[in-house]
């Protein structure tokens, strides 16, 4: 295990150890994906990465997106906005979880005195049509992490089993660095000339993006949007595989996902606004995941996925 | 004779699964083991967050040698048969033998099992085991295909005895079988051998790991008291929450940390709820306030601060949490304060059940029964109807939302928040009980006649579309809320007649059911006729006063055969009557617990006001008390004799014999002493019943007893003389008339 010296001093410092942490034990340190998720799994790197055969280990941030989680900026630790670090790593290694718990001493929290804990906590995302078994890890009571073995991804048994840590930067950073309210976190070293604090960075941002979602977005747009993406995925997939224009098998599982992705934004964003109700939602959660559904399928259906001609 | 021990190490199991696999794992190996034909002394099974540990001693060695001879076909039986024969036993034509059987020569085969050695039977036991243990979800994980709670990481099995440990070669899924294990994940160092169970237990404990969940539990609770105890404080005791936390660590330290003052002025029942869902701490009180002042949390480790660091976390999680928890009770405060009417508002858009409409729609139903209910429980109609109203406006609440658990309890903070009468507040709460059968029934009048409404409601809609318990499956509680009813009626001996209201409420669902289809006149029938029934409490009567009152008007009023309205008329009846029926073995079910015989009850069944459970209690109890005494049983028998003479006579005869013993016909004394007996007894009976005391009216029962003895010691009832023979038959309807007057004695058994 790799013991780094002293306390974090910042939010970046945190998540600069990570990705040291991470890529030392041999993850592909991958960057964040260009649009707008609700979490981490999202990032193609794990939702279509787990499935097919291929080992595969990538550690990256993803920015996460939760419309209605919004506050203005003004509740201490929830946010419309926040980073999420995931590693996917398949097959899982049978030390995932002493490597794990190295991560946690490599962000400074020293296994003599905290508690530990891996308490059962299922995850499951029916807009995905995933599901796996682990932990939610407790550090002196406080969720640290989620702890997964992915067994489903899109309809498909996952085999091998892709082993998946999510953590919630802000909430680890702040318990870290004893911060109690988010926005007064130190975002760059507070010793620094130009210091600046979370709030510096992304206050101004939760207040604009909270009245947006809640608000002023367009609903019929957004709806627009969704079916658009919606068709446009269908469109993507029922291209046949192989290219006239090159001659080659091109299998566009990711563009099709892209769209997957949107429509699952675009609901998030009518969720936020209010205007789906109770029977609706499980309707467009199970239009999402039937796009997710396909997505996997394609994925399947390339070299990534394991697929040979 | 070895031991035999087996640990299955993997990463954390679930709390919640540990005691269910301990159980299977000791039935599943201990009966594999059986049934391969080895014996053994005793087992046990042990937990932790990371092992299940089993221990058997006094196994037998090896399995026994078995012979068993097999009769095959006949020597001369066509060739199929005898291969057929081979092939069932595994064995040769030459290991066959020739004997001579009644009917000719005939195969025999003698198949010898031979016994195998322990180490053999148990990797074959224990790997069928593992490959088909029943968790309640399971995982593959890396490459494999083996299925476990949580990855597996290794298997310890050994056989030991005076001359040392052997480990039982086996290896499943790459896991190769050793004598080996790990400590603690902290707090242990490196993996170490065993030898036996107890020095596998002793060096774990070395290892800082506490193997029994028992002995976690009882140090747990042990230091928690004492740590309580020592400031003038008690631990709010939770047995569930106890297990859950014993199953979360290896190495329970306790610690003890405070509250922030700000959170004092929280119910106590969110602190504890709050305290218990999201942190799994145990609640402290002070037993004088009854408030909730420290939390004591069980950590997994020792440390060199003396668990400082990890109090600290803990309490700034709580503090984090119980500020979530003050935020929204000070929002539903506010709503309270305000009447509640955007959550009554909300909960008509929220969904009850699919076929059964919106919360609201349902809370609209519950009220009108409850003030239909009200007088007979002896509460305000007014009061009853509010109460109803409100008792399920928390639902829409904030907390609620977050806690499902605390509902009704924060219902009765926000009505008593919002000024409403103090039985009003009482109800939110009380309404939903009894929870179990061992909660208490509301007591209250106001929450009685909300609760029995709320629950009658449910029953009548889920029987109204057809949605009734079947076998093991009571998805909506439906037995729980008919024993509820019962428990209450009859422990404040209320007196309810039960197809009334069932019959009401069953129209009002169908009202619900048939507003978007029926024509304006439909739902106006139904309407009537739930006031009709409210009214004369009989559905068929109700029909007719309905028709009638349409039949005056403009035009005549016909039901016409396959219409709804006719179905209505055949079907209402029906479902009533299975409802009932249901009460009935509801009913029947919880006296048995208490000691009442089921023929007991059926004799009670059969009388008339079989719907006024209270009465159908203490007729029943009375008969039961009866029946155990030997006037009881003695009459009983006079009865069954006189029942079967008559009945015997009246089948021979052709006729009734009903009317008309003269005692001037009598001719015996013990004769007359019957007849001046019934006609006694008849007085005392007829006026105990009607002030329906039951206890009395068996008493004047048991009088008979000795003059029906005395009678037929010295009477013959078929005399040639048929004036006689026919008095005296009549004098037998007599006391078959008095006593199924008490209740239907021809149902008793015996």
């Amino acid at each position: 295990m790799t013991k780094t010296d002293g306390k974090p001093r910042s939010f970046q410092e945190i998540i600069l150890r990570l990705q040291t942490y991470w890529a030392s034990k041999g993850c592909a340190i991958l960057q964040p994906y260009d649009m707008e998720v609700g979490a981490g799994t999202f990032h193609p790197a794990t939702t279509l990465r787990a499935l097919g055969t291929k080992a595969w280990a990538a550690a990256y941030v993803q920015p996460s997106r939760r419309p209605t989680d919004g506050r203005y900026g003004e509740n201490p630790n929830r946010l419309q906005h926040y980073y999420q670090y995931q590693v996917v790593i398949k097959p899982s290694p049978p030390d995932l979880q002493d490597l794990y718990l190295g991560s946690l001493e490599a962000i400074g929290i020293d296994m003599d005195l905290h508690d530990i804990r891996f308490v059962e906590d299922d995850w499951e995302s029916p807009t995905l049509g995933a599901w796996g078994l682990g932990w939610e890890v407790w550090c002196d009571g406080m969720e640290v992490s989620q702890f997964t073995y992915f067994q489903q991804v899109g309809g498909h048994d996952c085999k091998p089993v892709s082993g998946e840590l999510t953590y919630g930067l802000e909430r680890l950073a702040m318990y870290v660095l004893g911060v109690d309210h988010v926005m007064d976190m130190p975002y760059n070293d507070p010793q620094t000339p130009i210091a600046l604090t979370y709030g510096d960075v992304f206050r101004q941002t939760e207040q604009e993006y909270s009245r947006w979602n809640f608000d002023v977005v367009d609903t019929d747009t957004l709806l627009t949007h969704f079916e658009d993406a919606e068709k446009e995925c269908a469109r993507i997939l029922a291209a046949p595989a192989d290219d006239p224009k090159i001659g080659k098998r091109i299998v566009m599982a990711h563009p099709a996902y892209d769209q997957c992705i949107k429509a699952s934004h675009m609901f998030n964003l009518l969720d936020a606004r209010g205007v789906i109700s109770v029977t609706e939602r499980q309707a467009y959660i199970g239009r999402v995941r039937a796009l997710a559904k396909a997505c996997a399928d394609a994925f399947v259906e390339t070299e990534a996925g394991g697929w040979q001609a | 004779m070895p031991d035999l021990l087996i640990e299955l190490f993997s990463e954390e199991i679930p709390a919640r699964m540990q005691a269910r696999a301990c159980d299977d794992l000791k039935k599943r190996v201990t009966d594999g083991l059986v049934e391969a034909g080895l014996t053994y002394a005793s087992a046990a099974a042990f937990s932790t967050p990371r092992r299940l540990a089993l221990t058997v001693e006094g196994l037998t060695g090896e399995s026994p040698t078995v012979r068993e001879e097999r009769k095959g076909p006949r020597t001369d039986a066509p060739e199929k048969a005898l291969q057929g024969f081979l092939r069932a036993t595994g064995l040769t034509q030459d290991q066959l033998e020739k004997r001579d059987d009644k009917k000719g020569q005939v195969w025999f085969a003698t198949i010898e099992k031979t016994g195998r050695p322990a180490p053999v039977i148990v990797a074959e036991v224990l790997e069928d085991v593992i490959r088909n243990f029943p968790w309640p979800k399971s995982m593959r994980w890396g490459s494999g295909t083996l299925r476990w709670v949580r990855p597996l990481h290794s298997i310890l099995c050994i056989l030991s005895d005076e001359s040392g440990a052997q480990v039982v070669p086996m290896t499943i899924d790459g896991i190769t079988a050793g004598d080996s294990t790990e400590g603690h994940r902290f707090m242990g160092s490196q993996r170490f051998s065993v030898s036996s169970f107890d020095d596998y237990t002793a060096k774990l404990k070395k290892a800082c790991v506490m193997l029994d969940p028992a002995e976690r539990a009882d140090h747990i609770w042990h230091d928690a008291t004492n740590m309580a105890f020592a400031q003038g404080l008690e631990v709010v005791e939770d047995k569930g929450l106890l297990a859950e936390v014993a199953g979360l660590v290896e190495w329970p330290v306790v610690l003890m940390g405070q509250i922030g003052k700000d959170f004092l002025e929280l119910p106590p029942e969110v602190l504890q709820t709050s305290m218990k869902e999201h942190q799994k701490f145990f609640s402290v009180r002070d037993p004088k306030s009854g408030q909730i002042v420290r939390f004591v949390t069980v950590a997994n480790r020792e440390t060199a601060d003396n668990g400082a660091t990890i109090l600290a976390g803990n309490e700034k999680v709580l503090s984090a949490r119980l500020s979530d928890a003050r935020f929204f009770w000070e929002n539903d405060l506010r709503e309270a304060k305000a009447g509640m009417g955007t959550w009554l508002d909300k909960l008509d858009n929220v969904t009850f059940h699919n076929q059964l409409g919106t919360q609201g729609a349902r809370i609209a139903r519950i009220a009108k029964l409850a003030r239909e209910i009200a007088p007979q429980a002896g509460a305000d109609p007014d009061l009853a109807e509010q109460a109803a109203k409100f008792a399920k406006a928390d639902l829409a609440s904030e907390m609620v939302y977050e806690f499902p658990e605390l509902q009704g309890i924060m219902g009765r903070y926000y009505c008593a928040a919002a000024g409403m009468d103090p039985a009003v507040a009482e109800a939110a709460q009380m309404h939903y009980k009894p929870l179990g059968p061992s909660d208490d029934f509301p007591l209250n009048p106001v929450s009685v006649a909300v609760s029995l409404a709320d629950k009658l409601d449910t029953l009548t809609g889920f029987w109204e579309i057809d949605e009734k318990p079947t076998g093991s499956k009571d998805p909506y509680a439906l037995r729980r809320a008919a024993l509820g009813i019962i428990r209450t009626v009859t422990g404040h001996n209320l007196r309810v007649g039960l197809e009334r209201l069932i019959d009401m409420q069953l129209l009002e669902h169908t009202i619900a059911l048939s507003l978007d289809t029926a024509e304006e006149r439909e739902v106006y029938f139904l309407e009537e006729m739930v006031d009709e029934i409210a009214k004369f409490g009989v559905f068929g009567a109700a029909f007719h006063a309905v028709t009638d009152k349409l039949a005056g008007k403009d035009e005549p009023f016909e039901v016409e055969e396959g219409t709804w309205l006719a179905r209505l008329r055949a079907s209402l009846p029906e479902k009533s009557d299975d409802l009932l029926a249901f009460f009935h073995d509801r009913l029947k079910v919880h006296l048995r617990d208490e000691g009442i015989r089921h023929d007991v009850i059926d004799a009670c069944l059969a009388m008339p006001g079989n719907d006024d459970l209270s009465l159908l209690v203490r007729r029943a109890e009375a008969l039961s008390a009866f029946l155990k005494t030997d006037e009881g049983e003695n009459l009983l028998q006079g009865f069954k004799r006189a029942n079967n003479i008559l009945t015997k006579e009246e089948e021979k005869d052709g006729v009734e014999y009903r009317y008309g013993a003269d005692v001037k016909f009598a001719e015996e004394d013990s004769e007359k002493a019957l007849f001046s007996a019934l006609d006694d007894a008849e007085t005392v009976i007829a006026q105990a019943m009607k002030a329906e005391d039951f206890g009395v009216a068996m008493g004047a029962m048991s009088a008979l007893r000795a003059p029906i003895d005395g009678f037929f010691e010295a009477v013959q009832v078929n005399t040639d003389n048929q004036i006689v023979r026919r008095n005296r038959l009549n004098l037998l309807h007599r006391i078959r008339e008095t006593c199924l007057g008490v209740a239907d004695l021809t149902q008793i058994e015996g």
